[in-house]
């Protein structure tokens, strides 16, 4: 149990999300069977409809499954409530946005602080933390800056320094290039692989093929169910 | 947090809290005014003398032989005598008989009619509460004797003497010298009078002089004993004079208490004080909910930040805490402002009151005011705390 603990990260067990009831129910995801090993980096692609933004929900314990389980490190996520869900939220997940999502008028460090905040970290050591993550995701420089004023490639790399700086299981990215032009979009997908070289879990969804081909591994959604799933040139060249 | 987001908006947080401000604010100055005006109409009686009875001669109507028929009546030295028996009246310490005249007082070139010529004996600077503040009063040696002295109010001096010293000085009443004896302590005015605008002569010489035997006595006040015996005072003085001056058992006099007048003006007051309360309370009310009304702006167009922070882990209660604290820093910072506000506001006169702060009532509008803020900030807290973070990270 242990090693599956360190060595397997998430595990979805015929994973099933259905929004309403009878005639006009929905079913967005229809069994889904998925294993991320600790250190991947997923990509999951599909069409708009194709269910990943609610995989994405699932898997960052934003919602819970109609059916099916969800392991997170062990731990069945599915049986949990919205209290404990905001734990492990806090403590297992990083989120990185298409829009950034930072809380507007708040500096970037403060941004970086958050998650530690709702940790109940104390000052001192959040605020090293926070400057470490900025310093590490190259915005060191504009830590005392508010949103407003950052480029959006270096929002998003604030966006990157607050999923990270938890030190979480899993940083979830949900198209994290959508916003950006391609030279930032570029460097926030090198930030992504230098994260992963260290060790980081990563799944993003996107559904632009390039982007998609700095993962190790991409998964292709339809229709709520998984269509493909196969490693990229990306992984062959890691274990070259 | 919380501070950051008040100073977010200033503008919109400053409306805010100048509902409160209001408010509290209201509920001070307007309590301080009724308590004011109760004060100042609580003085105004007990400047009267609070111990005292005062018995004016009165009339009543009668059916008699030729129908409705007003009976008057005289009270007289008579009365003052019965009065005086401490056997019959034992809860009496003193009955003063006061005349009224009117007179012309001159004195070299100035001359001036006082507003009040009284008439009265040695117990009047007592029960009425007259001391001296310089010379004597009259003396009961000066009474016996039928002396031509008289006792001044300030501004009777003020009219015909000017800055000169009185004492000693001879003044002509209608015409008729008298030695200016005593000069009254400055009582300033009731409301309704110049209470320092009288002069005070012995009760035989203005007899005599002025008013003549005949005309009876404007008014005999009575002492009580200690302020409980009043009503006891003032009931052996109704059965003491009933007797000479009813018509058909009805009493033909007056009696004033002024211990009872001071109640019922003091129970008028304490209504008229929770009636302005009740005004501004209401005022209060409406700052409350305009911190409602702001939270709830606030917490629509947060609903984006509530999502991040919600995925950032943030529970239910670190939400509600936020929230919760922006509106009741709202309504501090508003209510503190309100108590500046309400105390600068009570220093100046309103209507003709000179307001008095009244301690509860600054706390209880700044308790009030912050719990209005807190009651009012619950609702939107937890509509921010119950979203659900994929529907509110969705908000545009």
């Amino acid at each position: 149990m242990s090693t599956v603990r360190r060595r397997t990260t998430l595990v979805l067990k015929s994973v099933s999300k259905t929004y309403g009831a009878g005639d006009v129910a929905v079913h967005a995801l229809r069994g889904i069977d998925l294993r991320v090993e600790r250190g991947d980096f997923v990509a999951v692609m599909g069409a708009s409809g194709s269910g990943k933004s609610t995989l994405m929900n699932l898997i960052g314990c934003l919602d819970v499954p109609s059916e099916g389980r969800y392991l997170l490190e062990g731990i069945d996520v599915s049986r949990l409530d919205d209290y404990e869900l905001a734990f492990i939220r806090n403590r297992k997940i990083g989120f990185v946005f298409q829009s950034y999502n930072l809380v507007p008028r708040t500096t970037a460090l403060r941004n970086v602080e958050l998650p530690l905040i709702y940790a109940r970290v104390p000052k001192s050591e959040r605020r090293r933390r926070a400057e470490e993550a900025l310093v590490a995701v190259g915005v060191g420089d504009r830590m005392h800056h508010v949103p407003s004023q950052l480029s959006g490639g270096q929002q998003q790399r604030v966006a990157i320094a607050r999923a990270i700086v938890t030190e979480p299981a899993i940083v979830l990215a949900d198209e994290p290039t959508g916003n950006l032009d391609s030279a930032s979009g570029r460097e926030v997908m090198e930030i992504f692989v230098g994260l992963n070289r260290a060790g980081r879990t990563i799944v993003m969804i996107t559904h632009e093929a390039d982007i998609a081909a700095y993962a190790k591994r991409v998964i292709h959604l339809v229709d709520g169910r998984v269509e493909s799933d196969g490693r990229t040139g990306a992984a062959a060249a890691v274990s070259a | 947090m919380a501070v950051q987001g008040v100073l977010a908006n200033r503008l919109r947080s400053l409306l805010t809290m100048l509902g409160i401000t209001i408010g509290v604010a209201a509920v001070i100055i307007l309590v301080a005014v009724g308590h004011g005006s109760a004060v100042s109409v609580q003085q105004r009686i007990e400047s009267l003398g609070t111990n005292v009875v005062t018995i004016q001669p009165g009339f009543s109507f009668g059916r008699g032989s030729g129908g409705f028929q007003a009976s008057f009546t005289q009270l007289t030295l008579k009365d003052v005598k019965a009065l005086q028996d401490q056997s019959a009246a034992p809860d009496i310490k003193s009955v003063t008989p006061v005349v009224n005249g009117s007179v012309t007082a001159a004195f070299g070139s100035s001359s001036y009619s006082p507003g009040q010529f009284v008439g009265t004996t040695p117990s009047y600077e007592e029960a009425r509460k007259s001391p001296v503040e310089a010379g004597t009063f009259i003396t009961a040696q000066e009474e016996a004797q039928h002396a031509r002295v008289v006792v001044l109010g300030q501004t009777v001096v003020e009219n015909l003497f000017g800055s000169q010293s009185p004492l000693g000085q001879t003044i002509k009443l209608n015409g008729i010298g008298f030695e200016v004896v005593g000069v009254l302590t400055p009582k300033g005015t009731n409301g309704i009078q110049d209470q320092d605008d009288i002069a005070i002569a012995p009760l035989t010489t203005t007899q005599d002089l002025i008013t003549g035997v005949t005309s009876g006595l404007g008014q005999i006040i009575i002492e009580a004993k200690s302020s409980q015996q009043v009503n006891a005072a003032e009931a052996e003085a109704t059965s003491i004079l009933t007797p000479n001056h009813s018509s058909n058992g009805t009493p033909n006099f007056r009696v004033l208490n002024q211990a009872s007048l001071l109640q019922t003006t003091a129970s008028t007051n304490h209504v008229f004080t929770v009636l302005l309360a009740a005004v501004a309370a209401i005022s209060l009310l409406v700052g409350g909910i305009g911190v409602m009304n702001i939270m709830l702006v606030t917490v629509t167009e947060r609903t984006r930040e509530i999502g991040i922070r919600k995925a950032l882990g943030a529970r239910r209660g670190d939400i509600l805490g936020q929230f919760l604290t922006e509106a009741v820093l709202l309504s501090v910072f508003g209510g503190i402002a309100g108590v500046g506000a309400g105390l600068i506001g009570s220093r100046f006169k309103i209507v003709g009151v000179q307001p008095a702060v009244e301690l509860y009532s600054v706390l209880l509008a700044l308790g009030v005011g912050v719990a209005v803020g807190l009651f009012f900030g619950i609702y939107p807290a937890n509509r921010a705390a119950s979203l659900r973070p994929i529907e509110a990270l969705r908000y545009e």
